[in-house]
């Protein structure tokens, strides 16, 4: 009966692609005049038109020169960005790798023309051709900036940068001599289950993860049994970075998965905050601009597309959000971003990161995200 | 009398409309009906009618074949323990609220008059003015260990107190504002208004006569709070759990602020239909709070909370 089920599926699924490859909507083949209107879904502080500090803007000159009027609508979590793009009216994002495949399976978002893209040649070669935003040969938006989840630390408590995760996920003392316990944090969302497969990659090599983010069964298993050995450990699952710097502030956390964005503002307040990439690697994020299905405004888009990817841009981006440039001469181009910030931020780390991307079961074979959620809400619930 | 000839259609108009006054009722009502029936329980019957759909694992699609799996579903052990969660910390707000709001409310019932009253009744509302947000965030300043509440639990040396409440499986957590404990006094606080005034009215209703044939008749002070206020208050007290009860239950912003890990039944609701767009399983979720919020209201509604709302 399976081997049947299967045929069945996988026939149904060759017909659904098919179909889908031939409703694609064609790429544009020039770029015409601007519409004078753009409307762009973004995380917060990624268009920036000065407003915050007039130092940090990347629009008004976009607008000046292409007469394009940039509409921002800020969302703050992935999920969020995907239910707008659901609803249309919009026409780009700035979708994390959690998220560009969804809007890519759920046909939101259309493939693009790079050839109409002067800039693309700056982008950096590490980046193209990423599984998370090409798929199929086609090429669905421009990378925008990517970024390691990092682990910050109190430098009060560890002279030395910890070299491994197992600080968050293995009950031990710390170098203070006081117990992990209740003082650090994990995120608070289901792809984090990632992070703790790519620290069982290297540590438990007989399990044979290659890809955190497809699991075999047996290898998921694993890695839920560690978050769960986790769970008593955790002093609360943070998604809220303001919270979280409170917390590393007021609540005596040492140390926690975390975004540049918390190390650099920490910083600022002259905290005991550092962050490192251990030895087991990282798992990040790497945006792309994608453009809506039915974008009412395409040629401005295309040119915010090339817009985006001017070196200056790309480094004041990275300056404000404490990100990376998807352009390797913006670390040069960006005073804003000064001759070290794009080391200072990990840009030599990319190696070592596993960029989010959404599992998929494909086929099957691996363990499908709404897997991923169900189990995540059950571990931070204690089961 | 000329008036009524040159309009002669209006008049006509206006006597069907007396002789027929249910006719006359109908066209009052049925407006608010459809706007009622249609917006609020027909959006209300769809999302719940979601509940039965199918969530395809495989596909992450919802297709609309009939099933009772969600519902199921809300039996495993960790999605049941979430409705557990959030009931029990639900029914311990409304008993706190409850016996925080008693004496308040008797205070402003019985002993203030004019300005002082007027002074009660905006001091209580205030805090209803200001963003139920920024009431939470501030909440997790004060809980945090940096923060005032463990101040004060130092200067007065009861730290091993602490320590000791925080370990009690079930009230404690690792500290104060990731535990049981601080998430049940930020609900108590962001509630007790709903809770005071609708005691404060059923206290003001309470005829004094009552309490001076009470004390004519011999009865202690205590006998008399005992026998005769705590009952006739019982409505207000009801009628406030209603609000203290349904709102915990709803509540998805304090449990992801203060408290420790794991989810009350409004956000899963939206993790279930935001995260994994799990519609189906949402919607079920949603079912949730509606049934246990219908039970209590048919216990209360024995209580006569429904004479003092």
């Amino acid at each position: 009966m399976s081997a049947h089920k299967t045929a069945l599926l996988s026939a149904l699924t060759t017909a659904l692609l098919a179909s889908a490859s031939l409703q694609a909507a064609e790429p544009l083949k020039a770029v015409g005049a601007g519409e004078g209107q753009l409307d762009i879904v973004a995380w917060p502080g990624y268009i920036e038109r000065g407003e915050s500090d007039k130092a940090y803007d990347w629009v008004t000159g976009f607008e000046k020169e292409t007469g394009c009027k940039v509409n921002v609508k800020t969302a703050a979590t992935s999920d969020e960005m995907v239910s707008l793009m659901a609803k249309g009216g919009y026409d780009l994002v700035t979708a994390s790798g959690d998220a560009s495949l969804r809007l890519i399976v759920g046909k939101r978002v259309q493939p693009i023309n790079t050839s109409l893209i002067p800039n693309w040649k700056n982008i950096d070669p590490r980046l193209k051709d990423a599984p998370w935003y090409v798929v199929g040969q086609q090429t669905y938006g421009t990378p925008y900036q990517w970024g390691p989840n990092v682990l910050m630390y109190n430098t009060n408590v560890f002279k030395t940068a910890p070299t491994s995760w197992n600080v968050l996920f293995d009950a031990q003392n710390l170098p203070d001599g006081k117990p992990n316990k209740g003082r650090v944090q994990a995120y608070d969302g289901p792809i984090y289950i990632a992070d703790a497969a790519l620290y069982l990659k290297s540590t438990k090599p007989e399990l044979g993860i290659q890809n955190p983010y497809e699991l075999t069964e047996t290898q998921y298993k694993a890695v839920l049994e560690l978050l769960r050995a986790q769970q008593p450990l955790i002093h609360r699952y943070w998604h809220d970075t303001t919270v979280q710097m409170s917390d590393f502030k007021n609540e005596g956390v040492v140390a926690s998965s975390a975004w540049p964005y918390q190390v650099n503002g920490l910083q600022n307040e002259k905290q005991p905050i550092a962050s490192t990439i251990p030895k087991e690697g990282a798992t990040g994020w790497a945006d792309t601009t994608m453009l809506h299905s039915e974008a009412k405004h395409p040629n401005c888009a295309y040119k915010w597309m090339d817009w985006s990817l001017q070196p200056k841009v790309q480094g004041d981006v990275a300056a404000w959000f404490g990100s990376l440039p998807a352009v390797p001469a913006a670390c040069k181009e960006s005073e804003l971003l000064g001759a070290e910030g794009c080391k200072t931020n990990g840009f030599d780390q990319f190696e070592k990161i596993a960029f989010w991307k959404t599992p998929q079961a494909e086929g099957g074979k691996f363990v499908p995200y709404s897997r991923w959620t169900q189990d995540y809400i059950a571990i931070m619930g204690g089961r | 009398m000329s008036l009524a000839l040159s309009h002669p259609p209006m008049r006509r108009f206006s006597n069907l409309l007396y002789r027929k006054p249910n006719l006359y009722l109908a066209m009052l009502l049925v407006p608010p009906l459809i706007w009622f029936g249609a917006i609020y329980l027909g959006s209300l019957l769809t999302l719940l009618w979601q509940g039965f759909y199918t969530f395809d694992d495989f596909t992450m699609a919802v297709t609309p074949d009939l099933t009772l799996a969600n519902f199921a579903a809300l039996f495993q052990p960790s999605n049941f323990d979430i409705i557990v969660r959030t009931l029990s910390m639900a029914i311990v707000v409304s008993i706190a609220s409850a016996v925080v709001a008693f004496p308040i409310a008797y205070y402003m019932a019985r002993y203030t008059t004019g300005k002082t009253k007027a002074f009660f009744y905006i001091a209580v509302m205030m805090p209803m003015w200001a963003s139920y947000i920024v009431k939470a965030y501030a909440w997790t300043l004060l809980l945090a260990k940096g923060g005032v509440a463990q101040w004060f639990v130092q200067h007065l040396g009861l730290e091993p107190v602490l320590q000791f409440v925080l370990g009690i499986p079930g009230v404690g957590g690792s500290t104060l504002s990731t535990s049981h404990l601080g998430r049940f006094m930020v609900f108590v606080y962001i509630w007790l208004p709903f809770m005071i005034l609708p005691i404060q009215a059923s206290l003001e209703r309470l005829p004094p006569s009552l309490l001076q044939a009470s004390a004519d008749l011999g009865a202690k002070p205590r006998q008399t709070f005992m026998q005769v206020i705590l009952p006739l208050s019982i409505p207000g007290i009801a009628a406030g759990s209603i609000f203290t009860f349904s709102l915990t239950l709803g509540d998805f912003i304090v449990p992801q602020l203060v408290g420790p890990p794991g989810y009350f039944v409004g956000g899963m609701v939206y993790a279930q239909q935001g995260a994994i767009g799990n519609m189906p399983m949402a919607a079920a979720f949603t079912l949730v709070p509606i049934v246990l919020i219908a039970v209590y209201l048919s216990i209360v509604k024995r209580l006569g909370a429904f004479d003092a709302l």
